[in-house]
């Protein structure tokens, strides 16, 4: 059994931290852009805006099996190869990408409009007052976004098991679905289950270490 | 110092235009501390939003310090915007970081060095009286100990002037009377010209040189606060001013249900302390009812305000108003 456990539980983590790391990298500027654009902020661009906007929406509306299947000639382009723990990391990261946009934007929404003010009675240019007042005031909430995404991410890193990604979720698939092996299953549903609360617990943790509110 | 002229600023409300400001204009001079008050909605705050653009004004000109702000680029206004400080109502402090780091946060933004950076905070934190609070979060601070802070931290680029949108609102009297105290010896030591907004009218008279009173976005008076007290032109300043005694309030006195005259009378510095209304009832045949009374201690001088009832014949009435105004009795008939 651990022969076989170990192995997925690497593959999940494998993907589930590049994922996050490639979401954020994408996702995390266009929170940004989405906060700061929008009608009345920090830097008004009302067009931007609404085409950011619609992006986001489109893309989130897509079922992720669909996207998944959609974007095998991106994963084939970037990776080389549309089946394996590393091609999933490409659809896996886009598809979260609105996700973690959402999620920024609403924690960067958070902070008081009062301070945003400040910035500007202290003569703050646009990049000083989201890098020095915008994200280090909405910390805590922002480690909650990321913790939410990693959770995500476990739940899409498993369905996309299904489609050849490998991982727990494909685990959990081949051996308990298709073999019969219940046994395997379970154990591997436990595993995830693990994952997430752990995951969750050191992400509450962590933000409220930081809030200082 | 800063001068306003024709201020005028337009808030669009669905297709209707909203005049806050209408035509305002006034000069503050250096050194001074300057009161704008008014009750919610006359549109102060609106107003010290125009001096450093937080809002814009839709017409006219703001000038500080030679300065036509309101002509400035976006670069140029925030490279002005340094030389003015501003302290708000609900402190705007930022909660994720330190006394220190809060008051660092300007000097941060110019690039100033570390060293520079400690020892200028280090000596603001020494002038507003919390050295020991350094390494603390906001909070954990009282409300009066967040406005140190925001003081301290908008002294930080040594301004020339400081504007105060509602500064000791959120705060009790007590802590209100620390930090009006703060402001004060901020001008005095540091020579910063100040101006304030403010729906108290204590904060005017403990502290403030002149005063400008506003109404549904106009200045309906100007005038140093001790004429205020003597002679409040508007019928706003005289509100304020009844709302500082809790005494029967002069709108509530209707002349006509009383049989004699009502007088309103005005006194301030030396007279206040002398027997004036006992000295006139023995000099004529008259009969005198306190309906209405208060002393009020300005910052160099006290301000007295009665609100008599004379009984008596007409002739004796006008020669005891005429004793009054003889011995600088400021008399008004209801």
């Amino acid at each position: 059994m651990l022969e076989l456990l170990i192995p997925s539980l690497l593959q999940t983590l494998y993907m589930v931290f590049f994922s996050t790391l490639f979401s954020l990298i994408l996702g995390f500027p266009m929170g940004i852009l989405l906060v700061i654009t929008e009608k009345g902020s920090i830097w008004e661009k009302p067009t931007l805006y609404r085409i950011l906007d619609g992006i986001i929406n489109i893309l989130r509306s897509f079922p992720f099996l669909i996207l998944m299947i959609l974007l095998f000639p991106l994963s084939r382009l970037i990776v080389g190869k549309t089946i394996g723990t590393t091609a999933t990391i490409v659809p896996l990261s886009i598809a979260a990408a609105p996700f973690v946009a959402r999620v920024i934007e609403s924690s960067l929404k958070e902070v008081d409009r009062g301070v945003i003010e400040l910035g500007h009675s202290i003569g703050a240019t646009v990049p000083q007052i989201i890098f020095k007042i915008l994200i280090p005031e909405a910390m805590p909430s922002l480690i909650m976004g990321v913790t939410l995404t990693i959770i995500n991410l476990i739940g899409y890193s498993a369905m996309a098991g299904a489609i050849g990604g490998g991982g727990l979720g494909d685990l959990a698939i081949r051996y308990g679905l298709y073999r019969f092996q219940t046994d395997v299953m379970v154990v591997s549903v436990i595993v995830i289950v693990l994952l997430v609360q752990g995951i969750q617990y050191t992400g509450n943790k962590l933000a409220s270490k930081i809030s200082k509110k | 110092m800063v001068d306003i002229q024709n201020l005028s600023k337009c808030f669009k409300v669905g297709n209707d235009d909203l005049w806050a400001i209408k035509n305002v204009s006034m000069h503050i001079d250096k050194g001074e501390i300057f009161g704008i008050i008014g009750l919610s909605g006359a549109g102060k705050s609106t107003l010290i939003r125009c001096l450093n653009r937080l809002e814009e004004p839709t017409e006219g000109r703001v000038i500080i310090d030679g300065t036509d702000i309101t002509s400035l680029g976006k670069k140029e206004l925030r490279t002005t915007r340094k030389n003015i400080g501003m302290i708000f109502q609900h402190f705007n402090l930022l909660m994720q970081k330190t006394t220190y780091e809060n008051i660092a946060l300007p000097l941060e933004l110019i690039g100033a060095s570390k060293k520079e950076i400690e020892s200028r905070v280090n000596a603001l934190l020494e002038y507003v009286g919390l050295e020991d609070k350094r390494n603390v979060y906001p909070s954990q601070l009282s409300g009066g100990q967040k406005q140190r802070v925001a003081i301290a931290r908008a002294l930080a680029n040594n301004p020339k002037i400081l504007l105060s949108d509602e500064a000791t609102s959120a705060l009790d009297p007590q802590t209100t009377k620390s930090i009006l105290d703060l402001l004060s010896r901020i001008r005095d030591e540091l020579g910063l010209t100040i101006i304030m907004i403010t729906h108290q009218i204590e904060v005017v008279k403990d502290i403030c040189d002149r005063v400008a009173i506003m109404e549904n976005g106009e200045i309906v008076e100007i005038s140093t606060v001790e004429e205020l007290f003597k002679r409040p032109k508007s019928k706003t300043a005289r509100a304020f001013i009844n709302s500082l005694s809790s005494d029967i309030q002069e709108e509530f006195i209707k002349p006509a249900e009383f049989k004699g005259r009502i007088l309103r009378l005005s006194f301030w510095g030396d007279i206040v302390k002398k027997p004036i209304v006992s000295h006139m009832v023995k000099r004529f045949d008259i009969d005198v009812n306190i309906l209405s009374g208060n002393i009020s201690q300005l910052m160099s001088t006290s301000a007295g305000h009665l609100i008599v009832e004379l009984t008596g014949s007409d002739e004796e009435i006008q020669a005891a108003i005429d004793y009054l105004k003889a011995h600088d009795v400021e008399v008004e008939v209801m």
